[in-house]
């Protein structure tokens, strides 16, 4: 591998940000990854539009408005390995909770029988709602999927080195489904 | 006088194994050191051969054969690890997750789970079906235990155990394929069972956490299942 670092983007859809915070607990070892990535856009960078070539691209959170489906399809373009990181993106997990009900229905049980203050849905400013919540890969293609919720930052450094090393890595040794 | 046992003697993974007669392919496998991933047999209750993740294969049958319920035969070969195995049961518990709405993350067994541990277990880190979310009930309504059908993978544990070993009989299977559904007496509420003698068996036998104790939060409820040789033993023997 030659010394030109990997072009690296993190992005957050429908999550928590929980799986960011856990990359954050990558603590010491950020500076050992920083020497050989560079961060070319991600809510912790001030980087407006998602850039062309992207090497490694983590994608947090479950495909749940109409700009999370513009957004994905965009990174995927623009993206040569795509990371499902950790469960919403990998299973939908907590978001896709609402697919059991009609978007109507959870709709007026937000913004009608729960709400003190207004009662209607708001439409400015806010991307429109899918039908349904999806999974990362039933929308694009997912080259890695690392599960958990959030994944332990050793698993997200696991998988970082790995892809540095030019492995696809097994992730399964080191997460699960709501680790 | 008890007639002498009648020794079968087979191989499993090209390994040569010895076994009682009557036994099945899962007992000798596992007092041998051979692992057979299962889920809806439990050591103690009847094996019903539904969940077919312990399915093998058998030279000379040319169907894959479950091996909780297949008895040994002499001079039988038995391979319990191939690739197409392998592919089989990664698939089965793909569609186990796609049933239904196991959301791992906040469940009550997140970390004892044999569901996710075997997804785990089998390198199943991503569900290719797609995920069919039906809208099921949580019926709380028994003082101690909830039963949460949207983690449910009617394994029937809790319907053996209840029947087998408690004597009391109050689950059972209601519908067919898709739409079975675990009930308590006559399509209740399990709180208004008169049958139902709260023993807990059930909920400790539940692999998943379909069945838990109230007042549990996320990943607190751990199954215990001590119980089950011991009253296998006091029973007799009798599986």
């Amino acid at each position: 591998m030659s010394q030109q670092k990997i072009k690296l983007a993190t992005v957050w859809l429908d999550g928590c940000s929980g799986c960011h915070m856990s990359f954050l607990d990558l603590d010491e070892r950020l500076l050992e990854l920083a020497e050989k990535v560079e961060v070319v856009y991600s809510p912790l960078v001030d980087a407006k539009e998602f850039p062309e070539g992207v090497d490694v691209t983590l994608v947090e959170g479950a495909v749940s408005t109409e700009e999370d489906l513009h957004k994905i399809q965009i990174i995927r373009q623009r993206t040569k390995i795509l990371v499902a990181f950790g469960d919403c993106a990998v299973t939908g997990n907590v978001p896709a909770m609402r697919n059991r009900f009609h978007i109507r229905e959870v709709m007026q049980r937000v913004y009608e029988e729960n709400a003190t203050q207004s009662h209607n849905p708001p439409t400015d400013g806010v991307p429109a709602l899918l039908p349904r919540v999806r999974p990362v890969h039933e929308v694009v293609k997912v080259d890695v999927f690392l599960p958990g919720c959030p994944p332990r930052a050793d698993a997200i450094y696991f998988v970082l080195t790995e892809l540095l090393e030019g492995r696809i890595p097994d992730t399964s040794a080191v997460t699960r489904f709501g680790a | 006088m008890r007639a002498p046992v009648k020794i079968k003697t087979l191989t499993i993974d090209g390994k040569e194994v010895s076994a009682r007669e009557g036994e099945t392919i899962l007992q000798v496998a596992r007092e041998n050191g051979i692992d057979i991933p299962t889920l809806c047999y439990l050591e103690g209750l009847e094996p019903i051969g539904a969940c077919r993740l312990c399915l093998v294969e058998v030279k000379g049958i040319n169907r894959l054969v479950p091996a909780c319920v297949t008895q040994v035969e002499e001079g039988m070969e038995v391979v319990t690890n191939s690739e197409r195995l392998i592919k089989y049961r990664q698939m089965i518990l793909e569609l186990l997750f796609s049933e239904r709405n196991h959301t791992c993350s906040v469940c009550v067994v997140n970390g004892h789970c044999e569901l996710q541990r075997l997804a785990q277990r089998l390198g199943v880190t991503h569900i290719r079906f797609p995920y069919r979310y039906p809208n099921l009930p949580i019926d709380a309504s028994h003082e101690r235990f909830v039963i949460d059908h949207n983690r449910c993978v009617l394994c029937t544990r809790c319907v053996r155990v209840c029947d087998e070993i408690e004597g009391a009989h109050v689950w059972d299977v209601m519908g067919r394929g898709i739409n079975s559904r675990i009930i308590a007496d006559l399509n209740q509420p399990w709180g208004t069972s008169e049958v139902c003698t709260s023993c807990g068996k059930c909920v400790h036998v539940c692999p998943t956490g379909a069945l838990s104790e109230k007042g549990k939060a996320v990943a607190e409820m751990e199954k215990r299942r001590q119980f089950l040789p011991y009253l296998t033993v006091m029973r007799g023997g009798r599986q």
